[in-house]
Order: structure tokens, then C-alpha cells, then sequence
């Protein structure tokens, strides 16, 4: 019996983001890793998570990875580069939070500057997820590093226009947050683009659910959106997607609590580390072209799934 | 093959009478041609009707069990490429392969962990169910096939070339329904007389789409219905490239001759036991409906079991969580009382942020049918009314007596009504809207 492969091709294409110096981020006119039916120029980019403050709280297997850096942002991101190879760096600038040191825009622009100049791999700079704060914050960045392309984030339909505006003036990409819903994703990049900030500087955060944490309605969301951008050809769409597995994956009860506490559970570093490389191994699969990730380990299985994932023979489908 | 939708049309009631949920018996019939729905929808049809349409009425993946039983697998019945068209209906069966080469104190291990391995999540029991079981001739495979049956009941998968060998194994557990592996071009006819004689299901195999096909098709000619499909997958990019041609060609194209539910070896494809659970991730993500590991350590089958449940969850019901009071940080009578819907995202989302705060608190989770507290507010759920029964049935007066509770921020004014409704001195406290601000909030608060 011959077998006529059902290969489909799509109209629409992935605008290829440009972040730090030459990583690009997106670009795709297939499918996640659909590659025997269409184009996936750049494998999604593994960023590593630094704080610029001390994260005891954490659960033992992330925090004792870290341990030895978590007072220092520029060690910490060194570590991620030099020893873990992190594709990226993803600052969170924890310092910054209105409910916590609430430290000024100032202190974190110099923190971000002193991580950016240590580093040569891109560097991404996430807020706390206060609009106004993160408005200040932001803006503040944006504006004392002129020169360097860092994606800065998040930015919400509520301050869009602020940070949309410094982002533009200073040519940053942005990462355009939305809470788990297609049409809100898009209506933040129609205001985003009305505004007059590029297509290509625009990468959307559907909001990132953990493993057993809302995973099956992130996956769902970032299908349709991938739907929507591929097959529907919709230009608002087109935008690469964000995940922000780390800070998710590692709230999950069963990512951290102990084999004491819950002896069927089995050991916790295994536990935690394949929470985050599942959810993120889940993430890939529905399109995900930047993953922010906390585990050396859970990162190397990632980028095994990454490198596994392209390895196709596509000569079973050649007629 | 199957028939199109107008000969299935000439087969129905033709009254239109829109009980299988279609406007016309001809949409029914179009959409059951498409294998997007199934037969027993309609409740009007004849009997001749039903064997005719037998072929044409299966799902475009077809169901097939493994096992008997408690742990009886079932796969296939799947009508979508995204879970978001409708959903994804039988979550994969998660196994172990068991060779003659292990010890006995590694089986007797394994048989345990199938036995009794089991995780609660949102009130569902997730298990492993399937042993895959291989040795060298057919005496060993009998035997061992026996001792995994006995030990643990587990669905069982049988692996052997030769049918004979097969059919030693099989015969005695036939009522066990196990799973014969595998048929391939060379052994096709034996193996299938085996399964047909036992009546039992089995697995065609080939690395090629044109021979997985003509084997798919020559069971389907030989009046096979339960049979599954292993496409040999070498790299983690063909079980997704394998996966996808497969379902798509059996719901796009209703190709019945790969309309079948495919089985995956994980175990097969590394050394790396983390990297092994990764790719069976992508085996459970991707349609696969039996994944096979090379051992069930539950930091390893927890995640891909929970992986499991959230994919094949159905989409349009919101997982929901059961009604009642939930301690976390393990309160006392003085902790605070929050109150919130039975949405499982809302549950989530306050639960791990209150844990995160270390505050001891009593949550009241109140079931408004799965939905979140705005939706619940504005269909009339999760107002005063409502809400004060709930929190007086729920016995939390008694577990923490100093008649104060906090609502969502986003209902704060409700508060007023609510505080009328509960009377005898409650008092209503106004919480935050978003979950992130929980722990601050948590910190300042005080019962007096
Ligand atoms: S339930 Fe049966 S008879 Fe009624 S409309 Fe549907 S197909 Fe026709």
C-alpha cells in the first residue's frame, strides 16, 4: 500500500526576533518542529533565571545550586553562562517590588547595567508584574543603556503605552503579557503595534502554567495561538512566545515538598528537576521559542529535547 | 471502507429531530463520515442500520483494551488533532518493561511499584497500568507472564518475533486480553492467527509508513478491530513526526488503515533515565497511547502521569475541585478564613501563594461548578446568598470560631450583603485581587 503523507503547509510565518547582539529568537513557518513539512530556522533559546536578590526561600535543589551566588546578580549570571551555557540570561528584578525592598528604578538600572556589561549572551530583564512599578522601572533602563538590545518585560495593556514608548524610543523589544487568553494576546500586540512599536520587537507571554498547575490551559492557548499565527495567516499573531517556566514549575507542591513528607512521591531533586524539563518539554511542543529555566540539569534535558527533537528522517516521507 | 456521509444519511431516521445534538440527520451523518462523532449519538437507529454502519460509525482512531481488570487499559476513541477542538479522550496507559534477564528481586520491585504506586490529583487516582513483558522463548515467556499477572495485574503487553512463542505466553492469560507485540511484514498472517484464535489485540510494526499501512489494512481486511500501531520511531524527532502523520492521516484523511492507537518504547531510546522521561513526555503529549519505561521510580512517573491528566483533560469542563475546607500551613482556631471558588487555576493559584506566605490559613473552596470568581459572581454563584450557607455548612465556624472571613477582592462589594446573610456577628474582610499580593496580605492580617 503506498502511503501519501498528509504534510501540511502553512501560510503564515513566525517574525524572526532579534535579542542581545546577533540571537534570534522565532522564525519558524511550521509547526513546532514540524520540519519535514516546513522551516524552523532558530531552535528556541534556553535563558537562565538571576535575581538581584537572595533567593533562600527556595527549594533546596535550585537553592544549593545557587547558594554561592545569590548575593551577587553579575556572579550569578557569570555562573549560568560560563558553567551552564545558558543560551541567554534572564534578570528578575525581585529588588524592585512595591510589597517587598521596593528598592528605586535607579538602583536596579545600575544592577542591570553591572549584569549587562559581565555578560556576552543576551540579557532579558523581567519586572515584578506591578504595572506601575514595572512602568518606572523599565523606562528607567531603557533609557540608561541606549545601546544595547535587552528585552525588557512585562509589559500590560495598563502600561503599554508608557513602556511601549521608551521601548520605542530606545529600540527594545518588549514582552507583551496577557493572563491565558488568545484574543487578549492579540489585542495587547494590535495596541502594542498601534502605538508604533515594531512586529519584530514584540514577543508574547500567554502566561506560563506549571505541570499540574494550569499546564493544560497554557498548552491549549499557545496552540491556538500558534494556530492562529500559522494556519489562519493572522499578522497579529505572529509573534515568537515566552515562557517563564521557572518561577511556575517551582511553586508546584510536587516539584519541592519532601520524600519525608511524602514518601509515594519519590526523591525530590529528580522530582523537581523533571518538573521543570516536562513542563518546558511540554512548552516546546506547543511552540514555545524562548523558555526561562532555574536548573542546570533541567536545562540540559531540555536542550537534549531541543537537539532530539530536529533529529527527523525525513527520507520516510520522501516519495 | 468507510461509507460518505450521504450513504450514512440514507441510513438514518431522517426527522431531524436534533437529539444526537445536530441540527439534521444529514449533519450527523457528514460529521459521523468524518469520524468526528459517534454512532450511538443518534438514538433511532435500526439494528440493520447499525451493522452497516459498523465500519463507517468507529472513531477515527479506534478503541482498543489491554488487560482486564482494575489496571485494563483503554486507548483510542480519539477524534481531534488539538485537545481544544473537543479533547483528547483516553489518557496513555504508563508501563515497565519486564525482561527474563532481570533478577527476581528487580521484578518482584517492579510488580510492588505496579501494585501499589498510585497518586491523587484533583480527585483522580493516577497509576502506572501496563507491564511489557519479554524473554527469550516461549517457556520463559509463559512463566513470566504469569508471575507478572499474578503479581500485580498490570495490563500486559507480550514481546516476542515468533508467534509461537506468543501464543505459549498468551494462551493461558487469553481472558487477561493481553497485548501481543508484535506483528511486522514478516509474521503478519502468524500473529494474527494468534490473536484472532485468542481473541486478543495486537501490534503491527514497521519503520515505514507504507508497510505500517498495508498491515493496518490487511487487519482491517481481516476483520481486526483492535489492533495498535508501533512506527519504530529511532530519534525523538520521528516520534513526533511519526505521531502527527499517523493522526492526522487516520482523522484528516480517514485512513482507516492507520486509524488505530499507537504504542511507544521510550525505554528503547536512551541510557539516560531523566532524558528517557523527557522523551516519554513527548509520547504522552503526542498521541502515543501505551508508553513503555525501562523502570516506574515515582519522581519519574509522577510528572508524565500528571502530564497525562492535564492533556487529556476536557477543555470545555474546567478541572474542579472538591467543595470544602482545605488547612494549609496547618491552622489552629485563630488562623485566618479565606473564601474562594471551586476553579481548580483559582485553587492552585491561592493555595501555593498562601503556602508560599508559611501563614497558617483555613480555605474554604466553594463548588460554583469549576468556574473563576468573576465568572461565578456574575452568574449568580458566588454571591451573598450563596456563600453564607456554604461557610455555615462547611463546619469552619467550629474549626477556627472568630467569625471573620476575607473574600476575593475582586467581589469586594459583596461584603455588605455577605456580612447580613452570615449575621451572628461575622464580619466580612475584603482580601486582594490578585493572587501574588496573598502572602503580604496574609502577614498583616490579624484576627483582631
Ligand atoms: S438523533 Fe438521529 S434521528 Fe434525530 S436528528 Fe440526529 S440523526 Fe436524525
Amino acid at each position: 500500500m503506498s502511503f501519501e503523507p498528509p504534510i501540511e503547509q502553512v501560510k503564515g510565518k513566525i517574525r524572526e526576533m532579534i535579542v542581545g547582539e546577533a540571537t534570534r529568537v522565532g522564525g519558524e513557518s511550521t509547526f513546532p518542529f514540524h520540519l519535514w513539512e516546513g522551516g524552523m530556522p532558530n531552535p528556541p533559546v534556553v535563558a537562565m533565571e538571576v535575581y538581584d536578590e537572595p533567593q533562600r526561600e527556595w527549594p533546596e535543589a535550585v537553592r544549593k545550586v545557587y547558594e554561592d551566588v545569590m548575593d551577587d546578580p553579575v556572579a550569578w549570571a557569570k555562573k549560568c553562562q560560563d558553567e551552564f551555557g545558558a543560551d541567554a540570561i534572564a534578570l528578575k528584578l525581585q529588588s524592585t517590588d512595591p510589597n517587598g525592598t521596593d528598592a528605586p528604578p535607579e538602583a536596579a538600572a545600575e544592577i542591570v547595567k553591572n549584569v549587562n556589561s559581565a555578560i556576552d549572551i543576551p540579557l532579558i530583564i523581567y519586572g515584578t508584574g506591578s504595572p506601575e512599578k514595572d512602568t518606572e522601572v523599565l523606562k528607567k533602563i531603557a533609557e540608561s543603556l541606549p545601546d544595547d538590545n535587552i528585552l525588557i518585560g512585562p509589559v500590560e495593556e495598563s502600561n503599554h503605552r508608557q513602556i511601549g514608548a521608551a521601548a520605542m524610543g530606545y529600540k527594545k523589544p518588549v514582552i507583551a503579557f496577557t493572563s491565558m487568553d488568545v484574543n487578549l494576546a492579540k489585542q495587547l500586540n494590535v495596541l502594542l503595534t498601534q502605538l508604533g512599536v515594531p512586529d519584530d520587537k514584540i514577543i508574547i507571554d500567554p502566561t506560563t502554567g506549571a505541570l499540574g498547575y494550569g499546564l493544560d490551559y497554557c498548552y491549549s492557548i499557545m496552540e491556538r495561538d500558534r494556530l492562529a499565527a500559522l494556519a489562519q495567516n493572522d499578522g497579529k499573531m505572529q509573534m515568537p512566545i515566552f515562557n517563564n517556566v521557572a518561577p511556575e514549575t517551582w511553586k508546584a507542591k510536587e516539584a519541592k515538598v519532601s520524600e519525608e513528607e511524602e514518601p509515594t512521591f519519590g526523591d525530590v531533586t529528580t522530582r523537581g528537576i523533571l518538573w521543570e524539563a516536562v513542563t518546558a518539554t511540554s512548552l516546546l511542543l506547543c511552540g514555545s521559542n524562548v523558555l526561562v529555566m532555574r536548573h542546570p540539569e533541567a536545562v540540559k534535558l531540555v536542550r537534549k529535547a531541543i537537539e532530539g527533537l530536529q533529529e527527523q528522517a525525513k527520507e520516510k516521507i520522501a516519495s | 471502507m468507510a461509507l460518505s456521509g450521504l450513504q450514512i444519511f440514507k441510513l438514518l431516521a431522517k426527522t431531524n429531530c436534533k437529539e444526537c445534538g445536530f441540527p439534521t440527520c444529514m449533519a450527523f451523518a457528514m460529521q459521523l463520515a468524518a469520524g468526528k462523532t459517534e454512532l450511538d449519538k443518534c438514538p433511532y437507529v435500526s439494528d440493520e442500520a447499525k451493522a452497516a454502519l459498523g465500519e463507517a460509525s468507529a472513531p477515527a482512531v479506534r478503541k482498543v483494551t489491554v488487560g482486564a481488570g482494575d489496571l485494563a487499559v483503554t486507548v483510542g476513541e480519539e477524534t481531534v488533532m488539538y485537545r481544544h477542538e473537543k479533547r483528547f479522550e483516553n489518557m496513555p496507559g504508563i508501563g515497565v518493561m519486564i525482561t527474563d534477564e532481570m533478577d527476581d528481586a528487580q521484578v518482584d520491585g517492579l510488580l510492588g511499584q505496579l501494585k501499589e504506586q498510585q497518586f491523587n490529583y484533583v480527585g483522580r487516582t493516577l497509576r502506572p497500568r501496563v507491564a511489557a513483558v519479554k524473554a527469550a522463548d516461549g517457556a520463559a515467556l509463559a512463566a513470566l507472564a504469569a508471575k507478572v499477572d499474578a503479581g500485580s495485574g498490570a495490563a500486559l503487553v507480550l514481546m516476542h518475533d515468533d508467534a509461537g512463542v506468543l501464543q505459549a505466553a498468551a494462551g493461558p492469560l487469553k481472558d487477561k486480553k493481553p497485548l501481543l507485540y508484535a506483528a511486522t511484514e514478516a509474521n503478519f498472517d502468524a500473529v494474527a492467527g494468534v490473536a484472532n484464535e485468542l481473541e486478543v489485540p495486537f501490534v503491527i510494526k514497521s519503520d515505514s509508513f507504507d508497510k505500517l499501512a498495508g498491515l493496518g489494512q490487511k487487519a482491517l481486511d481481516g476483520g481486526f478491530k483492535e489492533v495498535m500501531l508501533d512506527p519504530a520511531s529511532g530519534s525523538l524527532g520521528d516520534v513526533l513526526m511519526d505521531q502527527t502523520l499517523i493522526r492526522r492521516a487516520a482523522i484528516k484523511k480517514t485512513l482507516r488503515a492507520l486509524g488505530f492507537p499507537t504504542i511507544g518504547f521510550p525505554c528503547n531510546m536512551t541510557d539516560d533515565k531523566m532524558l528517557e522521561a523527557v522523551y516519554a513526555a513527548v509520547f504522552v503529549a503526542k498521541y502515543a497511547g501505551i508508553v513503555i519505561l525501562s523502570d516506574l521510580e515515582p519522581a519519574r512517573t509522577l510528572p508524565l502521569l500528571y502530564l497525562g491528566q492535564n492533556i487529556y483533560t476536557d477543555p470545555q469542563k474546567p478541572m474542579q475541585m472538591e467543595q470544602g475546607v482545605y488547612p494549609l500551613n496547618e491552622p489552629g482556631p485563630e488562623s485566618p478564613i479565606l473564601v474562594t471558588t471551586n476553579f481548580s487555576l483559582t485553587y492552585f493559584t491561592v493555595s501555593s501563594e498562601v503556602e508560599a506566605s508559611k501563614v497558617p490559613a483555613w480555605l474554604c473552596i466553594m463548588d460554583v461548578e469549576g468556574q473563576s470568581v468573576l465568572t461565578a459572581w456574575a452568574a449568580g454563584k458566588f454571591v451573598a446568598d450563596a456563600i453564607a450557607p456554604f461557610l455555615k455548612k462547611s463546619g469552619i465556624g467550629e474549626k477556627a470560631p472568630h467569625k471573620k472571613v476575607v473574600i476575593p477582592g475582586y467581589v469586594a462589594q459583596i461584603s455588605g450583603e455577605l456580612e447580613e446573610e452570615l449575621g451572628d456577628g461575622w464580619q466580612v474582610q475584603v482580601g486582594v485581587r490578585e493572587a501574588a499580593d496573598i502572602p503580604k496580605f496574609l502577614r498583616q492580617w490579624s484576627a483582631n
